[in-house]
């Protein structure tokens, strides 16, 4: 058979396209149900991971029950709009982020870690290379940080990339994301050396300047979303 | 049997390892050596995935290679390279989640590894299936080997640690050992890379030019 002429090459070619077509999406749709799982599953660590709590080689869904004791959706003024078990969980914080505040569905995740509330935060941002994301755990006061969770898709490793690593997230512990006012501020992150009197600060990663800026507004822009919430809080002032 | 594993089949499979290595020799494939090699897991799971999408793929290009279009036949590779890629990569996100997350991009650029374009060209469109599925194993092997090299020294100087677990014991940290900086970022991986080549050709002097 003569390969090389123009009807057979052409046919050939709408074979192939078609048969690797139907096998890829075959493939595709068998594992959808299983992927989904994982993502499920790896945000729920994530969100773990803010409170300080290790799922790893652990069933990360049943230390999730275990901790994560309500799923609030609210919005800008702080009202509650539902308590549905699964809602606060499936909302896309990036979809969000594109409305208009009024319209934003807030997630909070409600934990009880010993006996103690504490509230995480979703939070998404962009670093150098692009997003960057995590959760932030405050304590019952809505004032305290308890823990944090940072993450990237691809920032320089060694530097940038660090924001995953235990010494720098290990820095906001404790500090406060409003001052003596009880007015929102965040928290900043500043090259070592530099202070600021309005807010508390935590050391940037040198070497990784634009990342460390990227948390900062992150924290700014997503923390700053639940303003009406925090003002509910027991205790203000930076300490 | 025995013609299975004739002589001619056992250099196919044997001279990728060492003489005709595809990245010590031809220096093929140096991105993604690179790129993942900053741990030893994600090299591993490189090192794999490359071996069974070149094996594959060598197979399924020699099963066509008699009705394949002269002139179609460079993207007919690559369809079945990435249709290949794409499958593994699904496999992968469905079954080892943090791997994949790890080595992110890198598994959809293993479509442009030349090693892959490199053995469909050069060796599947005139071979049997047999003889192609054992020089993409060969090929494989002979990828991973490097990469597994190259991951070993980046993440036991680097973090001081082998596929996760802590190699150097805490005692050496607090007598003032530093995990190395340098070993993590990418110019290391070439230095190493070199030093492997440096050793492979004084060992083999017919490789000197």
């Amino acid at each position: 058979m003569d390969t090389n002429k123009n009807g057979y090459t052409l046919i050939y070619a709408t074979v192939m396209v078609i048969v690797v077509a139907l096998m890829l999406a075959f493939v595709s749709g068998a594992l959808k149900s299983t992927q989904d799982k994982n993502v499920r599953l790896d945000k729920k660590k994530q969100i773990l991971s803010s409170l300080w709590i290790n799922t790893d080689g652990q069933d990360a869904d049943a230390l999730y029950k275990k901790y994560i004791v309500k799923e609030l959706v609210i919005n800008s003024k702080a009202e509650v709009l539902s308590e549905k078990p699964g809602e606060a969980f499936d909302i896309d914080i990036k979809k969000e982020l594109s409305k208009k505040l009024e319209d934003r569905r807030l997630p909070i995740y409600v934990a009880n870690v010993d006996g103690k509330t504490k509230y995480i935060i979703t939070l998404l941002g962009t670093g150098l290379w692009g997003p960057i994301w995590g959760y932030l755990a405050l304590d019952a006061d809505k004032n305290t940080i308890f823990g944090t969770y940072f993450s990237h898709a691809s920032e320089t490793p060694g530097l940038g990339a660090n924001i995953t690593e235990a010494p720098f997230q290990q820095q906001f512990v404790g500090k406060h994301i409003l001052n003596d006012k009880y007015e929102f501020v965040s928290v900043a992150v500043l090259k070592v050396g530099q202070t600021t009197k309005t807010q508390e600060k935590v050391d940037a990663i040198s070497g990784g300047t634009i990342t460390s800026k990227g948390v900062e507004k992150m924290l700014l822009t997503c923390l700053g979303q639940y303003n009406q919430f925090f003002k509910q809080t027991t205790s203000g002032g930076t300490n | 049997m025995a013609k299975l594993f004739s002589e001619k089949t056992k250099q196919v499979f044997l001279g990728p390892l060492s003489k005709n290595n595809p990245i010590a020799v031809q220096v093929l494939g140096i991105c993604s050596a690179l790129a993942v090699t900053a741990n030893l897991k994600p090299a591993l799971v490189m090192g794999i995935s490359v071996t069974v999408i070149v094996a594959f793929s060598n197979v399924i290009i020699s099963l066509l290679r008699n009705t394949i279009p002269n002139r179609i036949r460079i993207i007919v590779q690559l369809v079945v390279v990435a249709a290949l890629v794409t499958v593994v990569s699904e496999f992968l996100k469905a079954y080892a989640y943090d791997v994949s997350v790890k080595l992110s991009v890198y598994i959809g650029l293993i479509i442009t590894n030349c090693i892959l374009m490199g053995r469909l060209e050069a060796f599947a469109m005139a071979n049997k299936p047999w003889e192609s599925f054992v020089d993409g194993l060969g090929n494989g092997f002979g990828y991973a080997v490097i990469l597994i090299v190259v991951g070993f020294f980046r993440e036991l100087f680097g973090a001081g640690s082998l596929l996760g677990f802590r190699i150097i014991p805490q005692s050496f940290y607090d007598a003032g050992y530093m995990n190395n900086g340098l070993m993590m970022m990418p110019p290391m991986a070439l230095i190493i890379l070199a030093c492997i080549i440096w050793w492979h050709r004084s060992k083999n002097k017919e490789l000197q030019e």
